[in-house]
C-alpha cells in the first residue's frame, strides 16, 4: 500500500498524516504539533468538540461529543471511572486508512486516548487493532512516550471482519469472542469490565487531539459546514493499488477518481456501502449530503472504482460469499439468510440463475435487513441492493447467459484464507 | 407519571426459532421461512399488553423482551 499525502486544491492538508509520508516519532510528532495539551478535567474539550462538528470516522458517522456527553454522564452517576478504546481494529478488507495513520502517526492518536481519558476521568485505556505488526509499532511508540496521564493496553484483535463492530470488541476485551451482543445495554453504558466505555475509531480519536491543540475554527476551516475537517480515505483505482489520502470533506469525487474512461462502476462506503454509476460519481461530492442523493454515505472513506473489463455481478458475489461467512453465526435469520443470498448471486454471477433466482434474492434480503443483533445484514443487503441496481443491464445479459466481461482476475480485496475454526473468534 | 410505550424486540443470540412466541401472540409475531419470528419495531398496543407479556414469559430462551421504545 503507498500513502500519498499531496492532494490538489487541499491546500492545508494533511493535517493527521505527516507531510513526508514517514512513520512520525515522538520527535518528530513533537516538532511537528507541539506537547500534549491536557485541559483540565473541565469539559472544555466537549464544548470544542461540539463547535468542531467532529463526526465519528468509524463508519456511522455519529459526533463525537455527544458520545463522549453521555459516556461522562453514565459514569457520574454511577461514580465510576469510564474506560476508553481507540478502535484500529479495520476489519473491513477495502480499507486501508487506519492501518496507515496508525503507522505513521502513532502518536497523535496516542495523545487522542490521553485527552479523552482525561476529560472524561478513565483511568483505563485500550487501543484495539487487527494485526501484530501494527501492535508492536503502537507498543513501541508507546514507550517513548513520558508524559501520559493513563497506561494504555495494545489489544490485537483477531482479523474478522466483525471484530470492530463495538460490542464485539466489548465481548473480546472482557475475554470472550469477538463476536457482537445483544444491545441495550450498548458500551457506553456498561462495556468493558461492566464499566461506560467510550468507543471511538482511532482516526477521530486523531482529530480530537488537532482540535485540542487548535481549536474547533481550525478544524472548520477545511471541509463544509455539515462534514467538517479532513477524513481519511482509502482510495482503489482500476489499476488495483490502494492509496490512502487525506482529503477535505465535500471534495468532488472526480478528483478521486482519476480517469472515467476506465471506470465501470463506483463502490463508495466498502462491503457494507453502496455502488453507483460512474457518471453519477462524476457529480457527487465526498459527503454525506451530496452522497445522500444516491442513498449513500462516507463511511469509513473506501472508494472504489472498478475497472470497466471488470463484472460487477462476479465481484460482487465474491465480496458476499466473504461476508457471509464472516457472519457470527449467531442469528437465525443472518444464518440462514447470508448463505443463500450469496449463493443465489454466485449463481447470477456464473449465468446459472433460475427464475426464481431474482425474486429469492429481494425477499431474503428482506427477511435479513434489520434481523441480527448488528448491522452486518443490513450493511450487506445495501451492498446487495446497489449492486443488482447499479449493474441492472449486466443482470439481464447474465440471466440470457452472457457475461460481456473480459477480466478474469479479481479485482475486489477478499482474504482468500478466511480463517472459520470456532477459536479465531477469541 | 406517563406510562411509557414498550415495544418487543428479540435478542437475535438467544432465539432458537421455536416458534412459541408466535403461537400466543399471532397478532404480531409470524414466522419467516426458517421458523424466526418476526416482530415489527412499533410501539406496542396497549390492549395486547397482557399477550405480550405472557409470549415474553413463554419465550424458552428468554430471547423475546418488552423494551421502553
Ligand atoms: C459490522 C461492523 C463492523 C465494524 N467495524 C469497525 C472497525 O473495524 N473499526 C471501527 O472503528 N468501527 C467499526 N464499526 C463501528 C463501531 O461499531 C463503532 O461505531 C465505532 O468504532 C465508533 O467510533 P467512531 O464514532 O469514532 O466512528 C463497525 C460496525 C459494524 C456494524
Ligand atoms: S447479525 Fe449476523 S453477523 Fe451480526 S451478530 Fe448476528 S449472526 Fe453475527
Ligand atoms: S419463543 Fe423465543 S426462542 Fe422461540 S421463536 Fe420466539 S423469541 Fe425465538
Amino acid at each position: 500500500m503507498r500513502v500519498s499525502t499531496a492532494m490538489p486544491r487541499a491546500t492545508t492538508l494533511p493535517r493527521l498524516l505527516p507531510e513526508d509520508g514517514n512513520p512520525e516519532s515522538i520527535r518528530a510528532h513533537l516538532a511537528r504539533h507541539g506537547r500534549i495539551p491536557y485541559r483540565g478535567n473541565t469539559g472544555v474539550l466537549i464544548r470544542d468538540l461540539e463547535q468542531s462538528g467532529l463526526a465519528g470516522r468509524g463508519g456511522a458517522s455519529f459526533p463525537a461529543h455527544r458520545k463522549f456527553a453521555s459516556v461522562l454522564e453514565n459514569a457520574a452517576k454511577r461514580r465510576v471511572a469510564p474506560v476508553i478504546v481507540a478502535n484500529g481494529a479495520e476489519g473491513e478488507p477495502a480499507s486501508s486508512k487506519d492501518a496507515a495513520l496508525l503507522g505513521l502517526a502513532p502518536h497523535l492518536v496516542l495523545d487522542g486516548i490521553q485527552l479523552a481519558a482525561e476529560t472524561l476521568g478513565a483511568d483505563r485505556a485500550y487501543l484495539y487493532t487487527h494485526s501484530v505488526k501494527l501492535g508492536d509499532h503502537v507498543r513501541q511508540a508507546l514507550a517513548q512516550r513520558h508524559e501520559d496521564l493513563v497506561a494504555v493496553e495494545v489489544v490485537v484483535a483477531p482479523p474478522r471482519f466483525l471484530a470492530g463492530q463495538e460490542t464485539a470488541l466489548v465481548s473480546h476485551l472482557n475475554g470472550g469472542p469477538a463476536v457482537p451482543t445483544f444491545s441495550p445495554p450498548r458500551p457506553g453504558e456498561r462495556g468493558v469490565s461492566g464499566l461506560p466505555t467510550l468507543v471511538q475509531n482511532v482516526e477521530t480519536l486523531g482529530h480530537l487531539a488537532l482540535i485540542a491543540r487548535y481549536g474547533p475554527q481550525w478544524f472548520r476551516e477545511v471541509g463544509i459546514p455539515d462534514g467538517s475537517g479532513s477524513l481519511l480515505s482509502t482510495v482503489r483505482r482500476p489499476d488495483g493499488r490502494a492509496r490512502v489520502f487525506e482529503v477535505p470533506f465535500g471534495l468532488p469525487l472526480r478528483d478521486l477518481l482519476g480517469d472515467p474512461t476506465w471506470i465501470g462502476a463506483v463502490l463508495l462506503g466498502g462491503y457494507h456501502g453502496t455502488w453507483i454509476h460512474t457518471d453519477q460519481a462524476l457529480r457527487l461530492r465526498l459527503d454525506n449530503d451530496s452522497l445522500s442523493a444516491v442513498g449513500a454515505s462516507v463511511g469509513a472513506g473506501i472508494v472504489v472504482a472498478l475497472p470497466v473489463d471488470a463484472c460487477g455481478l462476479i465481484e460482487t458475489a465474491r465480496s458476499v460469499r466473504y461476508l457471509a461467512l464472516e457472519s457470527a453465526g449467531q442469528c437465525g435469520p443472518c444464518l440462514n439468510g447470508l448463505p443463500r443470498i450469496s449463493a443465489a448471486l454466485t449463481d447470477l454471477a456464473r449465468c446459472r440463475a433460475g427464475r426464481r433466482t431474482l425474486g429469492d434474492l429481494q425477499r431474503w434480503s428482506g427477511l435479513v435487513a434489520g434481523r441480527g443483533v448488528c448491522h452486518h445484514p443490513d450493511g450487506t443487503v445495501r451492498f446487495v441492493r446497489s449492486a443488482l441496481e447499479t449493474f441492472a443491464g449486466e443482470v439481464e445479459r447474465h440471466m440470457r447467459g452472457q457475461c460481456g466481461a473480459t477480466r478474469r482476475e479479481p479485482f475486489l480485496p477478499v482474504p482468500s484464507d478466511v480463517a472459520r475454526a470456532e477459536e479465531d473468534w477469541v | 407519571m406517563s406510562k411509557q410505550q414498550q415495544k418487543l424486540r428479540v435478542d437475535w443470540t438467544a432465539c432458537v426459532g421455536n416458534g412459541a412466541c408466535a403461537e400466543l401472540l399471532p397478532e404480531l409475531i409470524e414466522l419467516d421461512e426458517w421458523g424466526y419470528p418476526v416482530v415489527d419495531g412499533r410501539p406496542l398496543p396497549v390492549l395486547l399488553e397482557r399477550e405480550a407479556r405472557s409470549a415474553v414469559a413463554a419465550c424458552p430462551k428468554l430471547a423475546l423482551r418488552l423494551m421502553q421504545s
